[in-house]
């Protein structure tokens, strides 16, 4: 859809640098998770560790959005569509934020396994980060678009993220219940699969964030809500 | 006078009776279209905000509502504006009386400035030949304190209107209006020559006097209709955009030509 400009282009160059935050943010966040897991499942320690040491430039993006969007509530009192787009920056970043600190907890599962490769859960733990990154990447596009159909599909597919990490949290159960030693691994491989579910509800949130922006309606918690 | 705003206000979605009833209003100046078939309800008791460009049409439709439009020479006007069911344009209906029940506030405070504050109070009263002098200083005093003035002027009366601040002077002309005691208030622009703390006094006191009467105000101050009004209509070109609650209006609006205005996109 061709978006009109603002006539104040100094407005409209603040509200591109949100924008552009949260691109930046998102892009930093997707190769986190790429990164974590990869470190998970090579066994790559100190990749991992740089992971964990990269989280920082999320939080400095998220700080600087912050701050940026309360300039913009202070200063043009936005309404309208800019309205609904500031609210959701704000809540976006809070969302690519918790992103990036499960990617870490990630890196230190990979730590903590010391080098030990989950070889069994590789292919669940891969395609769970890949689920992760494509619906990270669709919901990022559906806003960037202002394509709310294309954020309503990133919604419906996370039930695949929670079917996936269930399977895979009984499968390590079964596992640490017949061998004793791999209690250790077992706990590391099931929280992975956890923070990488968790994610994906992040990525939820998101897209009913694009939901609310293109169509100003929110959606979350549809029917669970008292009136 | 307590003020009690919010536990008044009433539901965006909650909609009154019909004050007002605009019905495909036209209205200009000789050969220039100012207004075009404009139809809407202006609800009993509730502040109805008129927002627009410059030229929109904003204080042409308001002054159409008590009459003040045809005191141009050239001014036309046809459809129909039913004031509690009956159509101010009959040929029965008085513009003096009918301005004692639809009352006005205009853009710069007009207080006539060598008459006291208090004579100006009653200078609405003694227009319409219906002052007894027996209430005056009742009606003044009621009037002084529905308009939130009466505590910083009851102990100066015989000073002149001209003495008083900018913010003053408004809430005085607020309390010359008040004191004919109309059903509707029609406010064109009342603060945009007024600081910000008089402003906030004028928008608190709308507050108030929304529980009383049906008021219209014209703004170009957006922030200033999300704050004070239930409903709002935006008007473009002498064309009604959309009318609908306020808080939807300004957060979802449904026409993307109001979305565009008030966001700051004028192409």
């Amino acid at each position: 859809m061709q978006q009109k400009r603002h006539t104040d282009r100094e407005y409209e160059a603040e509200l591109s640098r949100v924008r552009d935050n949260l691109l930046r943010m998102t892009g930093r966040v997707e190769q986190m998770i790429a990164d974590s897991v990869r470190a998970l499942l090579e066994g790559d320690v100190p990749l991992a560790r740089r992971t964990i040491e990269d989280d920082h430039k999320v939080n400095r993006l998220e700080v600087d959005t912050d701050d940026l969007c309360l300039l913009i509530l202070a200063k043009r009192q936005p309404l309208g569509s800019d309205l609904r787009f500031i609210t959701l920056a704000m809540k976006m970043v809070t969302d690519l934020e918790r992103i990036g600190d499960l990617a870490v907890n990630i890196a230190e599962r990979a730590v903590a396994l010391s080098g030990e490769r989950p070889a069994a859960f590789a292919a669940v733990l891969s395609r769970l980060a890949e689920l992760d990154q494509n619906q990270l990447r669709e919901a990022i596009e559906s806003f960037v678009t202002r394509d709310a159909a294309r954020a309503e599909k990133v919604c419906a597919s996370d039930d695949q993220i929670d079917k996936l990490y269930w399977q895979l949290a009984q499968e390590a159960q079964k596992d640490m219940a017949h061998d004793g030693a791999s209690l250790e691994r077992g706990i590391h491989v099931q929280a992975a699969a956890k923070f990488l579910e968790r994610i994906g509800d992040h990525v939820t949130n998101l897209a009913e964030l694009v939901i609310f922006l293109v169509r100003g309606k929110d959606i979350r918690h549809l029917g669970k809500l008292e009136s | 006078m307590p003020a009690k705003p919010q536990a008044h206000r009433a539901s965006a979605a909650e909609t009154a009776p019909k004050k007002i009833d605009v019905k495909d209003l036209s209205a200009g100046f000789g050969d220039k279209t100012v207004l075009r078939s404009i139809s809407m309800p202006i609800e009993d008791k509730r502040v109805t905000a008129i927002i627009g460009p410059s030229g929109c049409g904003k204080s042409t439709f308001i002054r159409c509502l008590n009459r003040m439009h045809e005191l141009s020479p050239i001014a036309r006007i046809s459809g129909k504006i039913l004031l509690d069911g009956r159509d101010i344009y009959d040929k029965g209906v008085d513009p003096v009386l009918l301005r004692r029940r639809v009352g006005m506030v205009f853009q710069k405070p007009n207080p006539f400035p060598t008459m006291s504050i208090r004579d100006n109070v009653v200078a609405g009263l003694r227009l319409t030949g219906s002052l007894r002098r027996s209430t005056t200083d009742q009606v003044v005093e009621k009037a002084l304190v529905q308009a939130a003035l009466w505590d910083e002027v009851k102990d100066r009366m015989s000073d002149p209107g001209g003495s008083l601040s900018g913010g003053q002077q408004q809430r005085l002309c607020i309390a010359r209006a008040l004191a004919v005691d109309p059903e509707v208030l029609l406010m064109d622009e009342p603060c945009s020559a007024l600081d910000p703390i008089a402003t906030a006094r004028i928008e608190d006191l709308l507050h108030v006097l929304r529980n009383d009467y049906t008021i219209v105000i014209v703004t170009h101050n957006m922030q200033q209709a999300t704050r004070v009004s239930d409903r709002t209509a935006f008007f473009l070109t002498g064309d009604l955009v959309e009318m609908g609650s306020t808080d939807d209006l300004f957060t979802s609006p449904r026409d993307p030509r109001t979305e565009d205005y008030i966001t700051g996109k004028f192409g």
